[in-house]
């Protein structure tokens, strides 16, 4: 175990490394997802979330918990590999928490495809943190195709913070 | 009773419970309906004046129907017929409201010269009657009023519930009688109805007549229901729900007003269709994301894998005679249409236009097939089955997803409204004229016709 979490910190840090060159860096982060989806932050003001909780994930990843897709595509490019490795440490500190990728996808697609292509961009998301050594067995994978927008223009803007696979966690 | 039932009908005409056989008792004129349909649809244009005034009553009396008394009743049924005429472009029809009502004598006697003199072409006309037991008998006569004869009729009786159908009835005698296609409006469409912002739109499965008549919600919006389609009997409706969070393929039973899933399975199901026996279902399973068409019965039993190419393969329509399959495969690298033999061999791609072409629905015709061209707007266009003769029918910011009419020559989509993320069930005919919203409570998409009820 320890082996492991040394491997993935180190992963983290290279993709730290990385991220400069990223291609698709939305211009600003997304608004939380919470009041699209069915992600409960279990937030309570204040106070500091409990530690291993959704609310605790979200406020670690601040906005990694999110990852963003080029049209139609669904691989996983350097940004999106340091925002799942951080997910990954954060999974190895708390082993017992399972998780859900959400899959989705931008407006200008047909409903259907878009529910396959949702699916299709979660399990990158998934396989991306098995390779990182999460077990399997704790992803959940859900496609939300192109139903359930977080930005709500039709525009290029937006479009590219809906192309996105969101890790929720399970309290 | 017998007596005054042949006195009202002195040609003869058969009067039966609602049953199939009562369309094929229809007589028809010695001319046969031209066999080149494209041409009927050119040369017809709009210009075909039809008179439809309110229908006669032998008594004016209380009936069981919405309409009222069977005087409210004969003008209700005349609007619905004008209604359905109106909208498909054939026709330029005169209501009840602008036209004088017939005597009971005269609709099986017009007075032609009084027509003439209206400058009316045809005369689409009738009496409604209430039967003892609350049922109503609809009688409908069309003459061509130019030649002074009388091209068809045909009399229906049904349960009050059911007027609107008889009229719709009607309607299909005038238009099949006058256009040579085939009828249709006496079919009906499942939809998903749609209400809220765009970031948390509820979405339920609704059914409604082809006029948007008989609307009725199917499920309470709580989950997201999507895609439905209508069993060519009209007994179930398959659609797409989410089931503890996860996409999956329900039947929703409308004898008993329950749903149940297709199959169970812990992967993502989508994109469920009907053979055009009602015998099978198509479905779409993605496992590790990669999706692929399977095909099983659908009284339930074992599924057979259609597609297993890496990539998305998705949806599917059968040819009327079950024989072939057009689906859509991205395997290319982006959204194209295929056809398949029903066994999923001889896969073959049919679109080469550029963009993208997605959500492919063969005729029930077959004759052409419709679908999504995606090349910067959503179009609905047809092509036919070999990926030739490519047209357009609309042309707006995003429109997808099209379903054909039983006769094949309308169809309806869905419209997105660029920015707020509206949408509408549109209709246009099949050379791309007469394009209308459908009145729906609220806004709609996933239109999905069924056929002609018998």
């Amino acid at each position: 175990m320890k082996t492991r979490s040394a491997l993935i910190l180190a992963l983290a840090a290279g993709s730290l490394a990385l991220s400069a060159c990223s291609k698709k860096a939305p211009a600003s982060l997304p608004p939380d997802p919470g009041g699209a989806v069915s992600t409960d932050t279990g937030g309570t003001g204040s106070q500091a979330p409990v530690p291993g909780s959704q609310a605790d994930f979200v406020a670690q990843m601040m906005g990694q918990d999110t990852i963003y897709f080029d049209t139609d595509r669904y691989n996983i490019d350097g940004q999106d590999q340091q925002a799942l490795a951080a997910q990954a440490v954060w999974l190895v500190k708390y082993p017992a928490k399972r998780i859900t990728i959400e899959g989705h996808c931008d407006e200008r697609g047909t409903r259907e495809y878009n529910l396959a292509l949702g699916e299709r961009r979660a399990n990158a998301a998934k396989n991306y943190l098995v390779s990182l050594g999460i077990d399997p067995a704790r992803i959940g994978t859900v496609s939300h195709g192109k139903e359930r927008p977080v930005a709500l223009g039709s525009n290029e803007e937006s479009w590219s913070k809906n192309r996105r696979a969101v890790t929720v966690t399970i309290d | 009773m017998l007596a005054k039932m042949k006195l009202l009908f002195g040609a003869g005409i058969a009067l039966t419970v609602w049953s199939p056989t009562v369309m094929a008792q229809v007589p028809t004129a010695s001319d046969s309906p031209p066999e080149n349909v494209e041409e009927v649809v050119g040369t017809l244009g709009n210009d075909a004046k039809i008179a439809i005034p309110a229908f006669a009553t032998n008594a004016d009396v209380p009936t069981q129907t919405s309409a009222g008394t069977t005087s409210a009743l004969g003008f209700s049924v005349a609007s619905v017929i004008y209604s359905d005429l109106r909208n498909n472009g054939l026709f330029k029809p005169t209501g009840p409201g602008s036209l004088p009502k017939p005597a009971l004598g005269q609709v099986q006697a017009p007075d032609y010269g009084s027509w003439q003199t209206r400058g009316t072409d045809m005369l689409l006309q009738g009496y409604v009657r209430a039967e003892a037991g609350g049922n109503v008998t609809v009688g409908c006569y069309l003459y061509d009023v130019s030649l002074g004869q009388q091209l068809a009729k045909a009399g229906w009786t049904v349960p009050p519930g059911e007027w609107r159908r008889a009229a719709h009835k009607c309607a299909d005698m005038a238009y099949s009688r006058l256009s040579g296609e085939n009828p249709f409006f006496d079919s009906r469409i499942a939809y998903i109805a749609e209400t809220g912002p765009k970031d948390r739109r509820m979405k339920r499965l609704a059914v409604m007549d082809s006029d948007g008549a008989g609307h009725r919600y199917l499920t309470t919006g709580q989950t997201t229901a999507l895609t439905p389609r209508y069993s060519p009997d009209y007994s179930k409706i398959l659609y797409m729900s989410y089931f503890n969070g996860s996409p999956r393929i329900y039947i929703y039973d409308l004898a008993s007003n329950t749903q149940r899933l297709l199959l169970q399975s812990k992967h993502p199901l989508f994109a469920p269709r009907w053979s055009p026996d009602g015998k099978w279902v198509l479905y779409s399973m993605a496992i590790a994301g990669n999706t692929d068409i399977y095909k099983m019965p659908a009284a339930g039993g074992s599924a057979v894998k259609l597609t297993d190419s890496p990539g998305i393969d998705i949806g599917g329509s059968f040819s009327p005679d079950g024989s072939r399959i057009v689906f859509e495969s991205d395997r290319s690298g982006s959204q194209q249409v295929y056809v398949m033999n029903a066994d999923g061999s001889g896969q073959k791609r049919i679109s080469f236009f550029g963009g993208r072409s997605a959500t492919p629905e063969w005729s029930p015709r077959g004759d052409q097939i419709a679908f999504t061209h995606i090349a910067g707007n959503f179009r609905i266009a047809v092509m036919d089955p070999g990926g030739g003769s490519l047209r357009y029918l609309t042309d707006s910011w995003q429109d997808e997803a099209p379903t054909w009419a039983p006769n094949g020559r309308v169809l309806q989509f869905f419209r997105t409204t660029r920015g707020s993320g509206k949408t509408g069930v549109w209709q246009v005919d099949i050379t791309g004229k007469n394009e209308r919203r459908l009145e729906t409570p609220g806004d709609g998409s996933d239109p999905a016709w069924g056929p002609l009820r018998p």
